[in-house]
């Protein structure tokens, strides 16, 4: 059992050593040194004799001392074995070698004894896999659209592994793509339109939203049940159903190519979750206050103006934010219904640009940045509104 | 007196409620009416267009006499296809203004110019000319006459009223030989990207409700494909997998994993071989349900980790104490509490991927056997142009998710009786 248990041990830990040190390869890979080779068989033996060494040695030496010691040993046989590579390389590979060891220190004979051990141990490396591989593989591409924007077409051309930026440029050159886009695509004009639209939903909806929320969470009439019920239905009915309808309709009134058209569009497809997930928080106001004003001789328009809409603040606004986000990323009605330049949104501009095969991509990724970065920003800023609501309503996608 | 208080409450929840479902009506549940009734007709793009009478007014001066001026309409229809009927004419001039040799068509009353010009078949023009002269002799102000535009009024058949009805385009979309293969390659993706958008949820879900540093960074992180704009992140993802010098291609080259780059956004097939058996995978689907299952697994995390969040601590506890493997506790306590998220994401993502436009739209436009059915819709009614076929397929896509949603409920109806 202790042997199975050991065995068990030093594979897993030393195939977490492989991963990390192959991500941080990668990377490297990409600065522009000339890795060619992950060696993944010399790396596999260094882990199982590190681990079983730590083990081994156990509480002999400090921990500290233990995990220098080790993370030393691997970094110079790896620029011995291996490839001779810069300074920051080999730092990076001390860092890793460091965290890895402090992750093993942790095991001892003692544990490896105990009930289930090889699976408690399974599910904690699994556990850090997961967040370094889900980091890396959801971060890269971001990354990658960032450092393009940054770069030149011929030195996109001539290594596209090459990711490094060389900061020794003055500004002006380095952020020449975004300088580009904004003079000769216009795109201080799109960022504009797709403000002017996206906000424009926001307020739209919640002006229609509001009344019927209060409503359906508050009054009783006939169809309420019914109204409830086919909100969500509605929610979940395609777009894509509704593009050609949609089309001639908006053709034969001359709509397309209109903000007013897309405003139209974004607040009806919008309002079902602006609907439903603020009538989930109004039930939760306590009924005695408008009972109160009731009293008072207020009307509906005093109680959702003076009441209501005070208390609800936090969920009226990760509303706004949602409908916001929808609005400023949809792309589909977007590409039906605009197709005069003048009236581009921002995400049918990078379409635009994109259909041109003459365009430089680093233009495209800039703006890409420039299109994701506000959402992205919203979002960070705003996590904690924005996580809760999207359990309840979650934005359609 | 209560019943008034209920009439009123009423009454306000009407008013209330109406603009909203006035909007949703118009936009929402009319325009699958609409499909329905297009789906019927043989309509193409070139067809939506109402035909229209129009005017251009060019105003020329005679150079000999200032008090004269001679005005030219450039008169069409703006339909190549249809006639338009009974066309009026209507300009108005200022006060002193004197016609000269008035078209029989015309008459001249009031200083406005009206006339009626019958009917104008498709692709008519004409260029009609009036001479006008002031009575006092004045000089002409252009301008004036500039500002004021003519009006032009005439009827015409707007092909989407009539009753002409057609069964042609069910009969093209169903009895098409690509049919079964569209259905196939839109279940494909649908299926696919559904289970392992919900695989990857349950296993970040997973690993976020463990303690560990830098865990609500990682929950925003792991949120992020799902909130950023579609369109950054498939030209991103194009550009990662470019054949020519795109990043990951290169990379596999460069490590010697691969002789030659693979296009994996434009190639159909790929053969694979395992343990001796030849396999044909659709390399191009395959990756587009990746991309899929990238950027919506997000949102399975969500739900599941609210849901796993909320799982009572006594449970593991107890299980704990009974002396239970994490592996025995995943799939005897966490896994029988999610279920029922589970089956709520399962039908959401199954519905919404069935619908899925935009993601192929911009990685492939349907090339290279990643055609599904909300392709297709776009393809025939905007790349074809026959609005009625795209929309015929729309209904078919309507048709099929209600069926699925008939079926789905059925046996979740029935599982729950089990129970």
């Amino acid at each position: 059992m202790k042997t199975k248990n050991l065995i068990l041990f030093t594979l897993i830990s030393s195939f977490f050593l492989i991963f990390i040190v192959s991500i941080w390869k990668i990377l490297a890979t990409l600065q522009g040194l000339n890795i060619q080779n992950f060696n993944l068989q010399i790396i596999f033996i260094f882990g199982v004799l590190i681990s079983f060494a730590n083990l081994r040695i156990g509480n002999k030496i400090k921990d500290f001392y233990k995990s220098i010691l080790f993370s030393i040993i691997f970094v110079i046989c790896d620029g011995y074995l291996i490839q001779k590579l810069p300074l920051w390389y080999n730092i990076g590979i001390f860092l890793i070698l460091y965290f890895f060891v402090n992750k093993i220190n942790k095991y001892s004979f003692v544990n490896l004894r105990e009930q289930h051990s090889t699976q408690v141990i399974f599910f904690e490396f699994l556990t850090l896999f997961g967040i370094l591989f889900f980091s890396f593989v959801i971060l890269f591409p971001f990354y990658m659209m960032l450092i393009t924007s940054f770069k030149t077409q011929i030195a996109l051309l001539v290594n596209p592994l090459d990711f490094s930026i060389n900061f020794g440029q003055d500004l002006k050159s380095l952020f020449k793509s975004y300088f580009v886009i904004f003079e000769s695509y216009n795109f201080g004009r799109y960022i504009l339109t797709s403000t002017i639209v996206s906000v424009g939903t926001v307020i739209i909806t919640l002006i229609f939203a509001i009344p019927a929320a209060y409503a359906i969470a508050r009054l009783n009439f006939f169809g309420k049940t019914f109204m409830s019920t086919s909100i969500l239905i509605i929610y979940m009915f395609p777009a894509i159903v509704l593009v050609i309808p949609l089309y001639t309709i908006f053709s034969q009134l001359g709509l397309r190519n209109s903000i007013e058209g897309l405003l139209i569009v974004y607040t009806a497809t919008t309002l079902p979750v602006a609907i439903y997930m603020l009538q989930g928080y109004f039930k939760s106001i306590p009924k005695e206050l408008e009972e109160a004003a009731i009293l008072d001789k207020l009307s509906w328009f005093g109680i959702i103006t003076k009441i209501i809409i005070p208390l609800s603040i936090p969920a009226i606004s990760s509303v706004a934010l949602y409908v916001f986000m929808i609005a400023w990323n949809e792309f589909l009605f977007s590409l039906m219904f605009l197709d005069n330049p003048n009236s581009f949104t921002l995400s049918r501009a990078i379409q635009y640009l994109s259909g041109d095969a003459e365009t430089p991509r680093q233009y495209l990724m800039a703006g890409s940045v420039v299109v994701t970065l506000p959402v992205l920003f919203i979002f960070v800023y705003f996590e904690k509104y924005l996580v809760s609501g999207l359990t309840t309503g979650s934005v359609k996608g | 007196m209560k019943d008034t208080l209920a009439i009123t409450e009423k009454k306000t929840a009407y008013i209330l409620t109406l603009p909203a479902v006035a909007l949703v009506f118009a936009i929402i549940l009319f325009p699958i009416f609409a499909n329905v009734w297009i789906s019927f007709k043989e309509v193409e793009l070139k067809d939506i267009r109402i035909p229209e009478p129009r005017a251009k007014k060019i105003i020329k001066s005679i150079s000999e006499d200032p008090s004269k001026i001679k005005i030219l309409y450039k008169l069409r229809n703006s339909s190549l296809l249809q006639e338009v009927r009974e066309v009026s004419f209507q300009d108005k001039f200022p006060r002193n203004f004197e016609i000269e040799n008035l078209d029989p068509r015309c008459e001249f009353k009031k200083y406005t110019l009206r006339c009626k010009f019958g009917n104008w078949p498709a692709k008519y023009r004409e260029n009609f000319q009036v001479v006008f002269e002031t009575n006092d002799g004045s000089k002409i102000d252009k301008k004036a006459i500039k500002s004021t535009k003519p009006k032009l009024d005439g009827t015409s058949d707007n092909i989407l009223l009539n009753t002409n009805f057609t069964l042609k385009n069910f009969k093209k979309v169903l009895f098409n030989n690509e049919f079964v293969d569209l259905l196939l390659t839109t279940f494909y993706y649908t299926f696919f990207g559904t289970v392992g958008s919900i695989i990857f949820g349950i296993l970040t879900a997973q690993m976020v409700n463990q303690k560990f540093y830098g865990r609500t960074f990682m929950r925003s992180v792991l949120l992020f494909p799902y909130v950023a704009p579609v369109v950054a992140l498939a030209y991103t993802w194009e550009l990662l997998l470019d054949p020519n010098s795109g990043t990951l291609n290169s990379l596999l080259i460069n490590y010697q994993i691969i002789e030659t780059p693979i296009n994996l956004l434009g190639q159909k097939y790929i053969n694979i071989n395992i343990l001796g058996f030849d396999f044909k995978l659709r390399l191009a689907l395959t990756t587009v349900i990746m991309f899929e299952i990238w950027r919506y697994f997000p949102l399975a995390f969500l739900f599941i980790l609210a849901r796993l969040q909320a799982i009572p601590k006594e449970l593991y506890e107890a299980a704990d104490v009974d002396g239970a493997s994490p592996f025995q506790k995943f799939f005897n306590i966490t896994l029988p509490q999610i279920t029922a998220v589970i089956s709520i994401l399962f039908m959401i993502r199954f519905i919404w991927n069935f619908n899925k436009f935009e993601d192929v739209f911009l990685l492939t436009g349907g090339a290279s056997g990643t055609r599904t059915l909300p392709i297709n819709v776009y393809q025939q009614g905007f790349t074809i142009s026959d609005i009625g076929m795209g929309s015929a397929v729309s209904i078919v896509i309507v048709a099929l998710l209600l069926l699925f949603m008939f079926f789905y409920f059925k046996l979740l109806g029935k599982r729950v009786d089990e129970n």
